[in-house]
């Protein structure tokens, strides 16, 4: 198990080293980051006494030795917008993000999951048509505009609920519904399918002959075979969360990584934008990791290999 | 309770004492493109006690007979239509499932053909086994757990302490399997179907396996259905043989007597297929053509499309039973003749 995690771990060193690298490099490929940087009115010896400061006078090989020498210490460049180092502005507005996703998931899953065995306990009929149809919904609107449409009912008709910016429980009612939504259908389809294929098992027929009740065969038996599976895709789920918290977080001025990402994009800060993205490929490679572990204990035919 | 009183009744007389009697099963699939009449018409009765075997090619319905008495059939399609299972005079057909649930594992169980996929992969063999046990005895988990070893022991597995904490990808075949008896023997059960327990198993344990579920049946006085397709194993294993040809019974009776005077013609040939340990290489008999359609099976004899004797009134009706020695019966028209 010990060897796995290392083995694991410096998997997503490499892959990290990928990503970086490709980042890097994306960057260059689109002019000289110095152009993205400065502000439109800057003079031409602004340009280059940016250009030396930055080390960008350099060939391309010495600027990616910077680069990297950089990253290893922990520095990612400096936010233009902010005037405050990426790497800072991330983990600062990390926490935020961090706020929402678990509880996000945990919506995901409590609807998901018992949607799922419903509905391959009803396979084919009315109820798991039923459940199908509103694990779609949650994918077939997009979260932009289930967000708006959430605000505009309870916040502006209903006046129930806070329709946007970080307070206190009722500030994140909205913004987890509107995040957990497009995860709904994909743990209720996993689920369903895993668990209509679980239930042929003959281990379940053997539950049946021990004269076990049908919730025990069902939420026991066959429940954990199927839970697997989703597991397996738990860390992908992370990710998609990751990624949705952008749209998310932008409709309801919350004050995350997401947000970040967006504005990022919207101020042209090329530094940050890089940072963000490379941080978010550390955040999602340590969960994934972290599920595998976690897969491995559920699993025993892995923890024990 | 006229049937109850019986049951009874039956109890008291030991040449009678029949623990399960079977009376014209049929359980088809409702297929969009047909029924399929899996068992149609099946009726035997066991002795407390016995060994039935229940013999017959591959698809001609010795599972969904096995399965249709426990009463878990594959969800979906399939239907007992017909038929009384009484397990000591009571009708198990008419339980609520909440009864049926009670039935199972504590009077009549199970073992199932493949060791491989009988067992929860992801919960140990302790928590397996911990459940049966608590259904019947209810007891704290550390005498639970006293009864788990024991019953592993039972069922020759060395160590049990240590195997309890094990899970199933962890032993091997046979050993699995003697965990899948000792599951389904946990609850202690009058009447035990084994269906084909052994096939999955490599040659050299198939009758390590035999020997054991031999010993477990003289220990507990439990009546065995064993589910074969191999009359070398039925004569080893079985007091009794029932033999099964598309959904029917066609010969039952005595073991010695079947294998003396085979009456049915399809008795006959399976008896002439099993490989005899002479050690010459004598070419095996084997049963020209296919066995019907179960969709489609014809009106008279279902042997009769493959049978050497066949003649008009083979093909017209379907035999009657018709006695052939002591308990010893065949559904073959030729018996007529005799
Ligand atoms: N799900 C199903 N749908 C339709 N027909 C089925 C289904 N399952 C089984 N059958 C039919 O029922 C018949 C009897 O099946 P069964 O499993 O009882 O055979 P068996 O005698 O146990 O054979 P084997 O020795 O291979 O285990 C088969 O011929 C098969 O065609
Ligand atoms: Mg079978």
């Amino acid at each position: 198990m010990k060897r796995y995690i290392v083995y694991r771990m410096l998997q997503g060193v490499v892959l990290l080293c990928m990503v970086a690298t490709i980042v890097f490099f994306l960057g260059r490929l689109t002019g000289n980051p110095v152009d993205l940087m400065l502000p439109e009115d800057a003079t031409a010896e602004d340009r280059v006494s940016m250009i030396k400061a930055l080390g960008l006078d350099g060939p391309l090989h010495e600027q990616f030795l910077i680069f990297v020498n950089n990253a290893l210490h922990g520095d990612l460049g400096t936010s233009i917008r902010m005037r405050q180092p990426a790497v800072e502005a991330f983990f600062d507005r990390l926490p935020n993000t961090l706020a929402i996703i678990p509880w996000a998931l945990l919506m995901a899953m409590v609807i998901g999951i018992p949607l799922g065995v419903i509905a391959a306990l009803n396979r084919g009929n009315m109820i798991d048509r039923a459940a199908g149809s509103v694990a779609v919904l949650g994918i077939a609107m997009p979260s932009f505009w289930l967000g708006i449409l959430l605000i505009y009912v309870f916040s502006v008709e209903l006046g129930w609920l806070p329709s946007g910016r970080m307070g206190g429980p009722a500030h994140y009612v909205l913004p987890v519904i509107t995040l957990g939504a497009f995860l709904v259908a994909g743990f209720m389809r996993l689920i369903r399918s895993s668990m209509l294929e679980v239930m042929e098992s003959e281990f379940v027929k053997l539950a049946r002959i021990k004269g076990m009740s049908e919730a025990v065969v069902v939420w026991k038996h066959c429940l954990r075979n199927a839970l697997i599976p989703v597991l397996t895709l738990w860390g992908v789920f992370v990710g998609n969360l990751i990624t949705g918290a952008i749209v998310t977080e932008t409709v309801f001025a919350w004050p995350g990584v997401g947000r970040l990402t967006y504005e990022a994009v919207i101020f042209r800060d090329f530094p940050l934008l890089q940072a963000v993205i490379i941080l978010k490929a550390v955040l999602i490679l340590s969960i994934n990791l972290f599920v595998d572990i976690l897969y491995a204990y559920v699993d025993p035919r892995i923890r024990l290999a | 309770m006229s049937i109850a009183e019986q049951g009874v009744a039956i109890a008291e007389a030991p040449s009678d004492d029949i623990v399960l009697d079977v009376r014209d099963l049929q359980t088809y699939f409702f297929l969009r493109r047909g029924i399929v009449k899996a068992v149609d018409g099946v009726s035997f009765a066991l002795r407390r006690g016995e060994v039935l075997g229940l013999v017959g090619e591959s698809g001609c319905g010795k599972s969904l007979t096995a399965l249709s008495i426990m009463r878990l059939l594959p969800k979906g399609s399939a239907r007992t239509i017909h038929g009384e299972v009484l397990l000591n005079g009571e009708d198990i057909l008419e339980k609520t499932p909440n009864e049926m649930r009670e039935i199972r594992g504590r009077k009549i169980s199970m073992i199932l053909q493949d060791p491989q996929t009988s067992l929860n992969p992801v919960f140990t063999i302790g928590e397996q086994l911990r459940e049966a046990i608590f259904r019947r005895t209810r007891g704290r988990t550390r005498e639970v757990m006293r009864e788990a070893v024991a019953a592993l022991r039972r069922v020759d597995i060395a160590a049990p302490e240590q195997r309890l904490g094990q899970f199933p990808h962890q032993m091997s075949g046979g050993m699995k399997q003697r965990v899948v008896g000792a599951i389904s023997i946990s609850g202690r059960p009058e009447v035990l179907i084994a269906d084909e327990p052994t096939t999955a198993l490599d040659v050299t344990i198939q009758l390590q396996y035999l020997k054991l579920l031999k010993r477990l049946q003289e220990e507990t006085r439990m009546a065995i259905l064993f589910i074969t397709h191999d009359f070398g194993v039925v004569a080893r294993m079985c007091d009794r043989v029932a033999v099964m040809y598309a959904g029917r019974i066609v010969e039952c009776g005595p073991v010695d007597q079947v294998f003396d005077n085979p009456s049915h013609p399809y008795t006959q040939a399976l008896i002439a297929s099993v490989p005899k340990m002479t050690g010459s290489t004598e070419r095996l008999y084997t049963i020209e053509g296919q066995p019907p359609s179960l969709m489609d099976l014809p009106v008279g004899c279902r042997f009769a499309p493959r049978c050497p004797y066949a003649d008009q009134r083979c093909l017209a009706a379907y035999p009657p039973s018709f006695t052939v020695g002591a308990e010893h019966t065949a559904d073959c028209w030729r018996m007529t003749a005799a």
